[in-house]
C-alpha cells in the first residue's frame, strides 16, 4: 500500500511503471475485472468536481471494486464534523483506497497520517493534482513516446491551480522542459525552484511549446482583482485560432476541463485537431486504474 | 524572608556592567551586595552553590496571551505563570484579547487577582486600544493605566484606521505608556496561511507577503513622528520592518521593539508538510529575513525577546492548515532557543541576557531587569550548557502547541526567584500555597 499524494516524492521510474501500468488498462486490453473484486473505494468529495469523481467511479467499477460515494452536500461537515471525524467514520467501513478532493492544500495528507487504508489525493486546494498530471503525462507520452527534450507550455491561473503544480513536477520528472506562463498576479513566486521557466509573453513563447496547456480560468479570481476582465485575459493569454496559427504544426493543445469556452482556449481550437482534450478524458480511467491498484495492493 | 546567598556564580547583569564570579546576597526580597570576594552567609541564610551557572536578573516576557478569563482550558493565569517561571521569567505582560477583552479596570482587576492567588511572579496587564478590540472607539486609558495596565494594545489584531492609530499614539503620551501594536494589512495578509515564498507556492497556500508588517510599519512610525508618542512593535518578523525601526532609532523617534524565538529560529520551510504547529501570526518569513532579526538583535536594534506565548488545545491545530490557529507557547523554550544563538556565537551571553531581561524591563518601565543593591530579587539561575529535550507534554503550561517539540535545547532554567523566594527550583514549582 502506498498513497498517492502528490508527484512530489515520486521518483521518474516509478511515475514510468504507474504510466505503463496505465497502458495495461486502455480499453481492449486484458480483463482487471477481479482486481479489487469485494474491496471498496471510497471517494470522498468535499468539493464539487463530477468529471474526477466520475473518472475514479468508473476506474474503480471496472477494478470489480465496489464504490462507496461520499461528498460533501447534506453531510455532517456542516454540523462542525471535522475532517478526520469524516474520515474515520469512512475508514471504519473498511474500504481499500480512500479517494479525497478537499479545498483546503494538504487536507488529504492529514488524512493519510491519521487513516490505516492508502489515500489518493483527487485535488486539494492550489496543491496537487496527481491523477490529472498523470493522465496528461501519459496522453503526451502516448503522442510523443518520451517526453525528453520536449518543451510543455502551461497557460493561466498557476496561483491556484493544482493542476500546474503536480503538471510542473511531473513533466519535469519525466524530462520535459516546463514554461508557465500567465499575468503577473497569478504567477506565485518560487516556479523556479520547481524547475520551471516564468514569462508573461505568451507570444514570445508559443512558438517554442510542443504543448500548450491551458489552465482553467475560475471566474471569481475576477471579483478579487486578480484581473481586470476576462476580456483582457483573453486578449492577453486565451489560446485564439489565431495563436494557434503561430504554434509548430505538430504542438498539441491541452486543458483539464471544463473548459470556459472563449476565454482561456477557443472553441475552434478546443475542437481542432491539436486539441487531445477528450484522449485525456479516456485516458483518465485508464490512469486512475493504475493508480487504485497500485495503491490498493 | 530567609536570606539567600549565591555563592560563585557567573553573574551577567548588563545594566550595570556586571560578568563575572560574584557572590550574590539577597535580604528581604531584595539584592543586598554582588560581591567580587566572598560573602559570609548571614546566619539562617540558605546558601545556594552556583558554580558554573549563570546568575542573570529574572526575564521578563512582554508579549504572553494567557487566556483568562474566557479561555481557561487553553490556560489560566495560575498555569501560565507556571509556565513562566518554569522557563526562567520572573514577569510576564498579559495580552488584552481574552474573550473578555481587558478593556476596562474590571478585567485588569481580575487578572491581578488571579496572578496574586498564584503568587508565582509578576503579571503585568496590557489593556486594549479600542473597545472590544473592534478598532473603532478608544478604550479608557487613563482608567486601565490607573488600574494597572503598563501598554495599550490591540495584539492580535491591527489598527487598520490610520486615524484612529494617530489618535491613541497621541493620547497615550499624557501617561508615557507605550502603544504596542500587531502591525498586518489585513487588505494585504487577507486570506493568507503562511509566508509567501516558495514554499507556500509549492504547498499550494495562499501567502501573507512581507510588505502586510512592513507597509504598517512605515505607516506607524510617520504617525509616531507627528505625534511624538511612544511606539512599542511586537513580534517585528521580516527585513523591511527591522530596517525602517533602525532608522526611525537613528533619527530618535521612540520606537521600541521585539522579536520572538521562533522567528529567529525557523524559517518557512518549517511548515514543511502542512505542520499547523508552524502556523502563526505573522508567519515564519524566509531566511533572509531570519538573518536580518539576528542582525538585529545583535545591533541593539531589537529590544527584546518576547515569545508571543499562545496557547491553543490540541483540537485547533489538528485540521486542515489553512483551518489551522495561530500561535505557538514559548515561555519554556525561549531560553533555549536564545542560548542557541549564544552557542552559534551570534549573541554574547551579555546580550542575550540583555535581550530577556534588561531591554523588556526599559521598554515598559517595569522594576527588576538588573541586580543593582536594592533591586527586587527577581533572579534567574542557569546551566548554560546543560542539554535537554523538549517535550510537550511535559510543560507546565496547559497547552502543547509547540514546534519545538523533541528538539534538543541547551541551556536550562535551574531555579527562578521572584522577590527573593524561590518558585521553581530543579524542574519543581515551589508553589507557596
Ligand atoms: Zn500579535
Amino acid at each position: 500500500m502506498r498513497h498517492l499524494l502528490g508527484i512530489a516524492g515520486w521518483r521518474r521510474d516509478e511515475l514510468e511503471a504507474l504510466l505503463d501500468r496505465a497502458q495495461a488498462h486502455l480499453p481492449g486490453g486484458p480483463d482487471a475485472s477481479h482486481v479489487l473484486r469485494g474491496r471498496v473505494v471510497a471517494n470522498l468529495f468535499f468539493e464539487d468536481s463530477t468529471r474526477t469523481r466520475s473518472s475514479f467511479e468508473v476506474a474503480a467499477r471496472k477494478l470489480g471494486a465496489d464504490v462507496l460515494n461520499w461528498s460533501y452536500a447534506g453531510s455532517s461537515v456542516s454540523k462542525g464534523e471535522t475532517l478526520l471525524d469524516t474520515a474515520r467514520n469512512i475508514e471504519a467501513m473498511g474500504p481499500a483506497v480512500i479517494v479525497i478532493r478537499h479545498r483546503s492544500s494538504g487536507a488529504p495528507g492529514l488524512v493519510a497520517r491519521h487513516v490505516k487504508c492508502a489515500v489518493v489525493n483527487a485535488g486539494d486546494g492550489a496543491h496537487e493534482h496527481p491523477s490529472q498530471a498523470l493522465l496528461d503525462a501519459f496522453t503526451l507520452r502516448q503522442r510523443w513516446g518520451r517526453l525528453d527534450g520536449r518543451t510543455v507550455l502551461i497557460v493561466g491561473d498557476v496561483l491556484h491551480s493544482r493542476v500546474a503544480r503536480s503538471n510542473l513536477l511531473c513533466l519535469k520528472a519525466l524530462g520535459a522542459r516546463v514554461v508557465l506562463c500567465g499575468p503577473p498576479t497569478l504567477l506565485p513566486p518560487g516556479l523556479e525552484e520547481m524547475g520551471g521557466e516564468v514569462t508573461h509573453q505568451l507570444d514570445a513563447v508559443l512558438p517554442q511549446a510542443d504543448a500548450v496547456m491551458c489552465l482553467r480560468l475560475q471566474t471569481e479570481r475576477m471579483s478579487e482583482a486578480f484581473l481586470p476582465s476576462q476580456r483582457e485575459y483573453s486578449r492577453l493569454f486565451g489560446i485564439t485560432p489565431a495563436r494557434a496559427e503561430r504554434m509548430k504544426p505538430d504542438a498539441l493543445v491541452l486543458h483539464p476541463g471544463p473548459i470556459n469556452r472563449g476565454v482561456e482556449l477557443s472553441p475552434v481550437v478546443a475542437d481542432g485537431p491539436r486539441s487531445v482534450i477528450l484522449e485525456q478524458v479516456a485516458n483518465g480511467v485508464a490512469v486512475r486504474r493504475a493508480i487504485l491498484e497500485a495503491c490498493a495492493s | 524572608m530567609t536570606p539567600v546567598l549565591f555563592q560563585r556564580a557567573r553573574v551577567i547583569d548588563p545594566r550595570n556592567g556586571v560578568d563575572g564570579v560574584r557572590d550574590v546576597l539577597v535580604t528581604d526580597g531584595r539584592v543586598a551586595q554582588v560581591s567580587e570576594a566572598p560573602l559570609p552567609a548571614p546566619k539562617d541564610a540558605r546558601v545556594v552553590d552556583a558554580t558554573d551557572k549563570w546568575l542573570v536578573p529574572g526575564f521578563i516576557d512582554l508579549h504572553v496571551h494567557l487566556r483568562e478569563p474566557g479561555e481557561e482550558g487553553k490556560e489560566t493565569v495560575l498555569t501560565g505563570c507556571r509556565a513562566a517561571v518554569a522557563g526562567g521569567f520572573t514577569g510576564v505582560v498579559a495580552m488584552p484579547n481574552t474573550k473578555v477583552v481587558n478593556d476596562s479596570a474590571l478585567v485588569t482587576e481580575l487578572v491581578l487577582s488571579r496572578a496574586r492567588d498564584a503568587g508565582l511572579c509578576h503579571v503585568y496587564p496590557a489593556g486594549a486600544i479600542t473597545k472590544g478590540l473592534k478598532g473603532e472607539e478608544l478604550s479608557e486609558a487613563g482608567e486601565l493605566i490607573g488600574a494597572g495596565c503598563v501598554a495599550l494594545t490591540d495584539d492580535g489584531r491591527p489598527v487598520m484606521n490610520a486615524g484612529l492609530m494617530r489618535r491613541v499614539l497621541q493620547y497615550a503620551t499624557q501617561f508615557d505608556v507605550p502603544v504596542m501594536v500587531h502591525e498586518e494589512d489585513l487588505t494585504l495578509s487577507a486570506g493568507g496561511a503562511m509566508h509567501e515564498g516558495a514554499t507556500s507556492t509549492r504547498l499550494g497556500l495562499r501567502g501573507i507577503p512581507s510588505s502586510a508588517e512592513v507597509a504598517m510599519v512605515a505607516r506607524d512610525l510617520v504617525l509616531l513622528e507627528e505625534t511624538k508618542g511612544r511606539l512599542h512593535v511586537a513580534h517585528v518578523s521580516c527585513e523591511g520592518s527591522v530596517r525602517l525601526i533602525r532608522e526611525a532609532k537613528q533619527r530618535g523617534l521612540r520606537v521600541t521593539c521585539e522579536v520572538a524565538p521562533h522567528h529567529f529560529t525557523l524559517d518557512d520551510r518549517a511548515v514543511g508538510d502542512y505542520d499547523t504547529h508552524a502556523k502563526m501570526a505573522p508567519p515564519l518569513r524566509g531566511d533572509v529575513d531570519v538573518k536580518a532579526l539576528r542582525e538585529a538583535l545583535v545591533d541593539g536594534t531589537v529590544d527584546a525577546i518576547a515569545t508571543d506565548h499562545a496557547p491553543h488545545g490540541v483540537s485547533d491545530k489538528l485540521v486542515e492548515f489553512e483551518k489551522g490557529i495561530n500561535g505557538i507557547v514559548g515561555l519554556e523554550t525561549a531560553l533555549g532557543l536564545t542560548l542557541a544563538l549564544v552557542h552559534e556565537g551570534v549573541l554574547t551571553p551579555r546580550r542575550a541576557v540583555e535581550l530577556l531581561s534588561d531591554g523588556p524591563a526599559r521598554v515598559f518601565g517595569l522594576p527588576g531587569g538588573h541586580l543593582a543593591p536594592g533591586a527586587p530579587a527577581d533572579i534567574t539561575l542557569l546551566s548554560p550548557s546543560e542539554e535537554w529535550t523538549v517535550d510537550a507534554h511535559r510543560f507546565y503550561s496547559r497547552s502543547r502547541n509547540t514546534p519545538f517539540h523533541g528538539r534538543t535545547l541547551k541551556g536550562r532554567v535551574t531555579q527562578t526567584w521572584v522577590g527573593g523566594r524561590c518558585v521553581f527550583e530543579d524542574g519543581q514549582l515551589k508553589e507557596s500555597r
